[in-house]
């Protein structure tokens, strides 16, 4: 703690979430009244009314500073002198596309943002700065941050001045959906929770060998429990334009050729059957990468797939392929030996993957694949992005993937769903991208990373509270300056944080012994 | 069963595979759906199908217990959608329901009560029997107890015998129960003073404890960050040492409901006030109780435990437990006794003066000796039975055992060897050191709080009967209301088989795999925000976030 942290601008200081990068508070003191105060468009704004994107916004962080404003009833007064009465929001961009998605390249710096007596100022700032919108919301989302109770109740805040950017592009949230169902209920709420954490990615692990929950247009015989366990079509639509509003992206991940159990239930010959000694076996390995039939489906699926997610991205997974079913397999031990694999199956995996790649890339995508697929040497097109997972030698991972030339995200540090006594959320505060051995271009490669959460043991019934706020440890790691590392100021400002998640309806686990104001209600 | 369709889940762990087989096979109608395992249970595959309007309770003619009494009548109503899980939902009983007020047709399903001894208005205590017989024939279930806490119990199992199939429609199979618990005492502690825990949760906790006949809570109310029991002998304790004077604190009106919701679910209400040590917030709103530290010559502002040296801190534990004595109808009280640290005694120059005075050289155990026997003295006058944390027997091994009486094991290590020691004293026993289960494991370990043996240490018949039971712990540094209850649940089951199971019959983590997964599923259809065992799906996912 120094010395900016203590005494009076304690109580909202001590709550921002993550650090901006620039944050200059006063200790001068103005009053918000819930009955008389708005988020309005600055007279100027580029943007106004008609952007229900801003007006959702507002209305959302109207309540949340606010959370018993609705019940009073909101009736315009005039406000008094020291009081706050207007955060005018002024987007200066010329263009402002209310209906655009977020994407990887979204400026979301929001560097201006003051308040000055009797009004309250926040602009979006940089003159080439395309998505405004986007960077506009974790403003307003710092804004509520800085509004604290003041001694006997009243909504206060501190003059201040704060310019913000991320310090990494994609910071993600994963949800496995396949190992348990997650009901949209679920996901939407931890969505609102990724936006108070100024998470931009939901990496939406969307299928796997336990199940298929996405129902697919063109296959829908992949899903087998039709109608209480998947994402039909206008739920994941509901989903991505839920994140679209907090300025979220969604990145699916369709895993194969392994992962891909549940696939093989409903599309025929599209896994590799295995053998015991010279007959099938009964059981079925990764996706058979020898017959045409496969890639006629993969290309029909992935072309729906382009159109359903908005995003530029899709994950291709590739991870953990066990080639033990191929090899069994007298077909495609013929093929290896037509193709002169010899033994290599890795080879094999190549094969089906460039294909992969090639098809995706058709569709105007871009792609994200486990780190595997780079280990084992596929050829990847240069705008490939790996993202690295494997909790051994992550460094040395990151040393030789950027070498290469490959943009990177890295979620080795950050899988959530190992959990262990005491407060690991240190552990994941501390964990340091850039912490390897490389240049400033290989750096530059690294462009976020990842908070997994993956879902063997884990589903409605537990996955908010194991999520938050460990994840807000990984949030302010990707979002803040690598300096801020100090774990007693981190401790003290988490600590209100999660009581903040609390009292927004999220059930947010404890750091340690102690209590939040309002606590969790939801039992 | 809700279970059958995790095949999905387990079938292509290669590890599982034996799983499958005993899926399907436990997909056949209820045959042991009944968790915690009864002693006997035998069922056929005679089933018969159940209607929520062709359903009654009735208490059987020769029963003591009839219509009025409290904790049987309530029960039926408690059970009535436990059994009925849609009926509710599906728009229930509505007052311009006609059918309701039907006459009961000859189809009619009877389940008869019959209880010998109608304790209605009273308290189970810790020698209440809770044995029970079921037998479940065409029409008609015959449930017979000795007590209305031996019924509920039996209700419970009752309750899980019921099952729907695809269609929704209930059955029950032809079934024999006859069940009693292997330990009297098998508790579940709540910590309350670590973090708060508003009412809802600990009454949720409650039910779920119920379904697991889970029969004492152990209500660790106060401790060294808060005290938010509300005195009406000493307000201040509270007011002072509550995170929060008004919010975060337990009124009388609170206790005394917590006290009757357990009761009509047959569980006791034991509660810890534990001193010497763990007592730092009962120093803010009563000064003068902890000792004050020193640095050198001069106190240095912080305290320690309660003073033992001062015959106040005495008086206001008398008060006080006076008031506890009346407030909690258990004849038991805990008073807990472990973790007491000697340096702050050390530091004062009274307390070393009084030890000087009682011959206890610098043997500080005698002191706190000295301060239990004299608490657990004045607990004797109040009538009342005193537990304490093993530390305190470890620490007074000798001159123990006139005034002790339950010794509660929590240390970890050869927790058996203690056991042993403690009952070779001729002590009682509660055995907790297993199942702390605020302490996760990486993930899967519900089979760690399972395959527990509590008798397996060498001792004499006399010696085994002195262990009364065992106690899931969930302390509360990481544990609030956002995330106590998938904590909880479904790794608590896991005691609760073992202490109440015959351990021949229940010793396979292969066999209790499945139950227990469908036993889940059944406590989220019951609201219980029970966390999976392990990749899988239940036919109602939980719907809250």
């Amino acid at each position: 703690p120094t010395a900016s942290h203590s005494a009076a601008n304690r109580p909202s200081y001590g709550s921002l979430w993550p650090l901006p990068q620039k944050v200059q508070m006063s200790t001068v003191v103005f009053k918000l009244s819930g009955a008389s105060f708005q988020i309005v468009d600055a007279k100027e704004s580029s943007s106004g009314a008609s952007c229900s994107l801003l007006q959702n916004a507002y209305r959302r962080y109207f309540e949340y500073i606010f959370p018993s404003a609705r019940k009073q009833g909101h009736v315009k007064k005039k406000t008094p002198a020291s009081a706050v009465s207007e955060l005018q929001v002024w987007i200066t961009s010329a263009d402002t596309e209310c209906d655009g998605f977020p994407n990887v390249t979204s400026d979301e710096s929001y560097a201006c943002f003051s308040v000055v007596k009797d009004l309250f100022i926040m602009l979006g700032f940089l003159d080439d700065c395309y998505h405004c919108l986007i960077c506009l919301l974790p403003g307003l989302e710092t804004f509520s941050q800085l509004v604290y109770e003041g001694e006997y109740g009243a909504k206060s805040i501190n003059r201040t001045e704060i310019s913000d950017f991320p310090r990494f592009a994609h910071r993600g949230v994963l949800l496995d959906t396949s190992r348990h169902f997650l009901p949209i209920k679920v996901i939407l709420a931890n969505l609102e929770a990724m936006a108070w954490n100024k998470f931009n990615v939901f990496h939406w692990h969307i299928v796997d060998d336990p199940s298929f929950p996405y129902l697919s247009r063109t296959f829908p015989q992949l899903t087998f429990h039709p109608y209480t366990h998947v994402y039909t079509p206008s739920d994941v639509k509901m989903i991505i334009e839920f994140a679209r509003l907090r300025g979220i992206r969604v990145v699916p991940e369709f895993d194969t050729p392994g992962h891909t159990q549940s696939w093989g239930k409903g599309q025929k010959d599209l896994l590799t059957p295995c053998y015991s000694g010279a007959s099938p076996s009964g059981s079925f390995g990764p996706v058979n990468p020898i017959l045409n039939t496969t890639y006629e489906f993969m290309s029909m699926f992935f072309k729906e797939v382009s159109t359903v997610f908005p995003d530029a991205y899709i994950h291709l997974g590739g991870d953990e392929v066990d080639f033990n079913c191929w090899k069994s397999n007298p077909d495609i031990q013929k093929f290896m030996e037509q193709q002169g694999f010899g033994t290599d199956y890795s080879k094999l995996e190549s094969l089906y993957i460039q294909r992969i790649l090639d098809i995706v890339s058709s569709t105007n995508k871009h792609y994200l694949i486990w780190q595997e697929v780079f280990d084992n040497g596929v050829k990847l097109k240069q705008d490939t992005v790996v993202n690295v997972w494997i909790g051994n030698k992550v460094e040395e991972e990151l040393q030789k993937v950027t070498e290469a030339g490959f943009t990177t995200i890295l979620s080795a540090p950050w899988y959530l769903d190992y959990i262990s006594y005491g407060q690991d959320w240190q552990k994941y505060y501390l964990a340091e991208p850039l912490g390897f051995k490389g240049t400033d271009a290989q750096k530059k490669l690294v462009v976020g990373g990842e908070a997994c959460l993956w879902g063997e043991y884990v589903d409605a019934t537990n996955l908010t509270p194991r999520l938050w706020p460990r994840a807000s440890a990984v949030a302010e790691r990707l979002w803040s300056d690598k300096d801020v590392r100090d774990l007693n100021d981190a401790y003290s400002r988490l600590a209100q944080h999660r009581c903040r998640m609390v009292q927004r309806g999220i059930p947010a686990e404890p750091l340690f012994s102690g209590y939040c104001a309002y606590e969790y209600k939801g039992v | 069963m809700e279970v059958k369709t995790s095949s999905n889940s387990v079938r292509f762990d290669k590890q599982r595979c034996s799983f499958i087989v005993l899926i399907m096979f436990f997909s056949l109608p209820a045959v042991n759906a009944v968790w915690p395992m009864p002693q006997l249970i035998s069922s056929s595959t005679d089933r018969y199908p159940l209607s929520p309007r062709q359903f009654i309770f009735q208490y059987a003619s020769g029963s003591s217990a009839k219509s009025g009494c409290s904790v049987i009548d309530s029960a039926f109503k408690r059970y009535f959608p436990l059994i009925f899980v849609d009926y509710l939902k599906a728009g229930g009983p509505r007052q311009h329901d006609n059918w309701f007020r039907l006459p009961l047709n000859e189809g009619v399903f009877t389940v008869l009560v019959d209880v010998r001894k109608a304790d209605c208005e009273g308290y189970p205590d810790p020698d209440s029997s809770e044995s029970y017989k079921l037998s479940v024939s065409s029409g008609q279930a015959s449930l017979r107890a000795k007590t209305v806490w031996g019924a509920l119990r039996g209700l419970e199992s009752f309750s899980q015998l019921v099952y729907q199939d695809d269609f929704g429609q209930y059955f029950v199979n032809k079934t024999e129960i006859d069940d009693f618990p292997r330990f009297k005492f098998r508790g579940l502690l709540l910590d309350t003073s670590r973090h708060y825990l508003p009412l809802p949760a600990i009454l949720k906790t409650l039910d779920a404890m119920s379904y697991n006949k889970f029969n004492v809570f152990h209500w660790h109310i106060v401790d060294d960050p808060s005290f938010p029991y509300q005195s009406s002998t000493f307000p201040g304790l509270s007011s002072k040492g509550a995170f929060h004077p008004s919010t975060h604190v337990y009124s009388q009106t609170d206790v005394s409901r917590v006290i009757s919701h357990a009761r009509l679910r047959g569980i006791r209400v034991l509660p810890e006030f534990d001193s010497p040590g763990h007592t730092q917030s009962w120093g803010k709103g009563q000064p003068g109780l902890l000792t004050s530290c020193y640095k050198g010559s001069v106190p240095s502002g912080t305290f320690g435990p309660v003073n033992p040296a001062m015959s106040s801190s005495y008086q206001f534990i008398s008060r006080l437990f006076k008031e506890v004595a009346s407030v909690f109808p258990d004849p038991y009280i805990h008073l807990g006794g472990d973790e007491v640290d000697f340096t702050c005694w050390k530091s004062n120059p009274e307390v070393r003066g009084f030890m000087q005075k009682m011959g206890f050289g610098t043997d500080y155990t005698k002191l706190e000796s000295y301060y239990m026997e004299n608490i657990i003295n004045l607990t004797k006058t109040l009538n009342k039975t005193s537990i304490v944390w093993q530390d305190v027997f470890d620490n007074h091994e000798k001159l123990c055992c006139s005034s002790l009486s339950v010794v509660e094991v929590w240390k970890g290590g050869c927790y058996l060897c203690e056991v042993r020691r403690v009952t070779k004293s001729g002590l009682r026993v509660i055995l907790a050191s297993p199942w702390y289960l605020d302490q996760p494991g990486p993930t899967h370990d519900w089979a760690r709080y399972y395959t527990i043996w509590p008798l397996a240490f060498k001792g004499s018949e006399q010696q085994k009967s002195l262990v009364i039971g065992g106690e899931v712990c969930m302390w509360g540094e990481y544990v609030d209301a956002t995330n106590l209850s998938p904590r909880l649940w479904p790794r608590a089951s896991a005691a609760a088989e073992r202490l109440w199971s015959d351990e021949k019959t229940t010793s396979s983590v292969t066999d209790a795999f499945p139950r227990l997964t469908d036993f889940r599923c059944r406590l989220l259809r019951r609201g219980i925000q029970a966390e999976p065992l392990f990749v899988g799906h239940c036919r109602h996912e939980y719907e809250g976030i």
